[in-house]
């Protein structure tokens, strides 16, 4: 049609935005955004902005940061994505402890509870893991070689995830198929041994009007939800057919589902509890819904959309602590066309998680004031680049975060002549390097 | 008029369909995305319409059978054929990629069946990507025996992952066998049975069988002469290259 069709490629590199990240730290010392290439980290503790320093040969990222992370006990943080790069941070200094490249694009990241393992997952489906034994904090580890762990048959891996007892590493694919491996003793020799898979998520046609391409059957996220009387914790996954499913991952039997609208395509969620029952928060493409998730029944409660942040509130991702007080969202696009800005983030914080009255039927939920907000608005000049964000540009964000997200959650669709195109300029040919 | 003549795809002789009306590509891509049905989990495999006979009188056969043997890109199904009468109260399902090769192998077995009442009611074929579903059909440890025959041997490097037998995928093949599974490779390509042999070799989860297993075990002697690749490479007096293994529990 145009002489530029054959750049295609190209040209959608560059249309191509990837969606604001956020990550609170386990028992909220500090709290770390990811916009496009660019890292903030603000710390509640010192109640100042943190300055990363980055002495591996390359320094901090190039490229989209897709996966972000701190590590359960708050020790180490990780940064990965389309740079192949994945960063170890330490949280005491914030210095780059570790810097390992990929061979592909980083899709997730995931750090053993124990943190002496980081674990990371390609755009190839293969999950990999690097040593973090003998770091000290004070040396830095350039070119850290990882070995492959386990294997998703050349499927995007979505989400990874370890259970809260440590035994399992449970990966989520684009094929609909979460795995739970048992994670060994010597994880550098391979995760051999599957525990079980879960199955049940399904093709799911959801039609966008801005949109022609059907959803596919897509895991996009995993949680685990565990309280003291459930210390091996059940996982919580939810998918673009629209449903949230809680699983016992020992047999991978499916305990219950919830379903939303057809509106939903689910981007991303939390799990955290309160009290005996659990609530567990979903961000979808309208917004964000909490469903209530009793594990002493083993099903999903109440459903409650939250409705009060703005129509144009498209949350990209949450994030919270593991008292989980706060519910940190965040909405944003690496690249606005048109803008003078580069990029828009914007950062709102939910409280009123925990029940007052215990028989409460749902918590009443408040949006904080940015005056409110931890670290106010010396938090917010970090995290969103600037205190305020002009309306007319948070609108156009928001058009851009809803066909970034979609991207997303759908396969690539290509015209025929570009398959053509696309084939003609594979790399599978064998390279001498 | 036309009605009452025979069918020319099936054989006037003998009932079964001829292959020439089934002729397919030699290859087909495992990692293209795949436009067929495929179950959601392995709860959701109607046996019943694979194997009407052993699952119309339920009470005859006593308890609710599973499918025991795979055979993984099974072709044109000459090893089914053979398996089926040599352990005839297993059930066993042949995997296949190719559209027209499981149409084929389906039309076969059918025939089989009506030629032969009573007989070939155990086997059965279906039409999937092995390498990307086979959690889907099969539960943790069901199976007791797999079968990899002539795979394709993929020589370029960079397509090494599209082998079916890989030190990853044979992840899978270890959780849906039982431990004590055997896992049957034959090629004829040397290079991928050295590749299939130590792919096997360096995994915690299988072991090598003995010479004297080998000899005991009845499904070894069909690997080379049951199937129609083998049979081929037989008639050109080619050199075959097997790894039969068994699934062990890992030792921790």
């Amino acid at each position: 049609m145009e002489n530029t069709q054959p750049e295609g490629g190209e040209n959608n590199r560059d249309l191509e935005v990837a969606p604001a990240l956020i990550s609170v730290h386990p028992t909220q010392d500090s709290v770390a955004v990811a916009v496009g290439s660019d890292l903030r980290v603000f710390d509640l503790r010192g109640n100042c902005a943190v300055t990363l320093v980055d002495e591996t040969g390359e320094a901090f990222h190039k490229d989209s940061i897709r996966a972000i992370r701190y590590g359960a006990n708050g020790k180490l943080f990780v940064s990965s994505g389309d740079d192949k790069l994945v960063k170890v941070w330490s949280t005491d200094s914030w210095r780059c402890i570790a810097s390992v490249c990929s061979e592909k694009r980083v899709s997730a990241v995931a750090v053993s509870n124990d943190g002496l393992y980081v674990c990371f997952a390609d755009k190839f489906g293969v999950v990999w893991v690097v040593d973090l034994h003998g770091l000290d904090g004070n040396e830095t580890l350039v070119n850290k070689k990882a070995s492959p762990l386990l294997a998703h048959y050349c499927s995007i891996i979505t989400s990874l995830e370890f259970s809260p007892d440590g035994r399992f590493i449970v990966s989520a694919d684009r094929d609909f198929k979460i795995r739970v491996t048992v994670f060994p003793k010597k994880p550098l020799d391979g995760a051999h041994e599957i525990q079980s898979f879960c199955l049940g998520h399904t093709e799911f046609r959801l039609i966008y009007v801005q949109l022609r391409g059907p959803f596919d059957r897509f895991v996009s996220r995993l949680a685990f939800l565990f309280t003291a009387d459930y210390p091996q914790g059940f996982l919580v996954s939810g998918s673009g057919d629209s449903t949230v499913r809680l699983w016992d991952i020992n047999p991978g039997t499916l305990l219950d589902t919830c379903e939303f609208g057809s509106k939903a395509g689910i981007v991303d969620y939390n799990g955290n509890e309160v009290s005996c029952s659990t609530v567990t928060d979903l961000c979808t493409i309208p917004g964000i819904l909490l469903v209530s998730c009793d594990l002493s029944s083993q099903t999903f409660g109440a459903v409650k959309v939250i409705s009060n942040m703005g129509d144009s509130f498209i949350p990209t991702s949450l994030g919270c602590s593991s008292t989980a007080e706060l519910l940190w969202t965040i909405t944003g696009v690496s690249k606005l066309h048109g803008y003078d800005h580069n990029s828009l983030t914007c950062v709102r914080v939910l409280s009123g998680f925990k029940k007052t009255i215990p028989d409460a039927a749902e918590p009443e939920l408040t949006v904080l004031d940015d005056n409110e907000v931890p670290g106010a608005e010396k938090l917010l000049e970090k995290l969103q680049g600037s205190v305020t964000v002009e309306e007319e540009v948070f609108l156009a964000a928001a058009e851009a975060v809803k066909t970034s997200m979609c991207n997303l959650l759908i396969k690539k669709q290509y015209t025929t002549e570009k398959r053509e195109f696309r084939k003609r300029g594979r790399n599978d040919k064998k390279t001498k390097k | 008029m036309l009605e009452n003549e025979a069918n020319p795809t099936f054989s006037k002789s003998t009932g079964l369909p001829r292959k020439r009306f089934y002729r397919a590509r030699a290859h087909s891509n495992p990692l293209s995305d795949s436009h067929f049905p495929v179950p959601i989990s392995p709860s959701h495999v109607d046996c019943s319409l694979h194997y009407p006979q052993f699952f119309s009188s339920s009470g005859e056969v006593g308890g609710i059978k599973k499918v025991q043997f795979a055979d993984v890109g099974c072709g044109f199904g000459g090893l089914l054929i053979s398996l089926s009468t040599l352990f005839p109260q297993t059930l066993m399902i042949g995997m296949e990629l190719r559209d027209k090769v499981t149409e084929y192998v389906r039309e076969r077995i059918l025939a089989l069946r009506t030629t032969n009442p009573g007989q070939y009611q155990n086997v059965s074929v279906v039409r999937t990507n092995s390498m990307k579903y086979i959690p889907n059909y099969f539960e943790k440890g069901q199976l007791t025996k797999m079968f990899f025959l002539f795979p394709d041997p993929h020589f370029k490097e960079k397509n090494h992952r599209r082998r079916v037998i890989s030190p990853h995928l044979l992840d899978e093949y270890a959780y849906v066998l039982e431990v004590g599974g055997i896992i049957y490779t034959i090629t004829d390509v040397e290079e991928l049975g050295d590749w299939m042999k130590s792919c096997l070799d360096n995994h915690p989860m299988f072991e090598a069988l003995t010479e004297e297993e080998l000899e005991a075990d009845p499904a070894v002697k069909l690997l080379s002469t049951a199937t129609e690749e083998g049979q081929k490479v037989a008639r050109n007096e080619g050199q075959t290259f097997q790894a039969v293994y068994r699934r062990i529990a890992p030792s921790l």
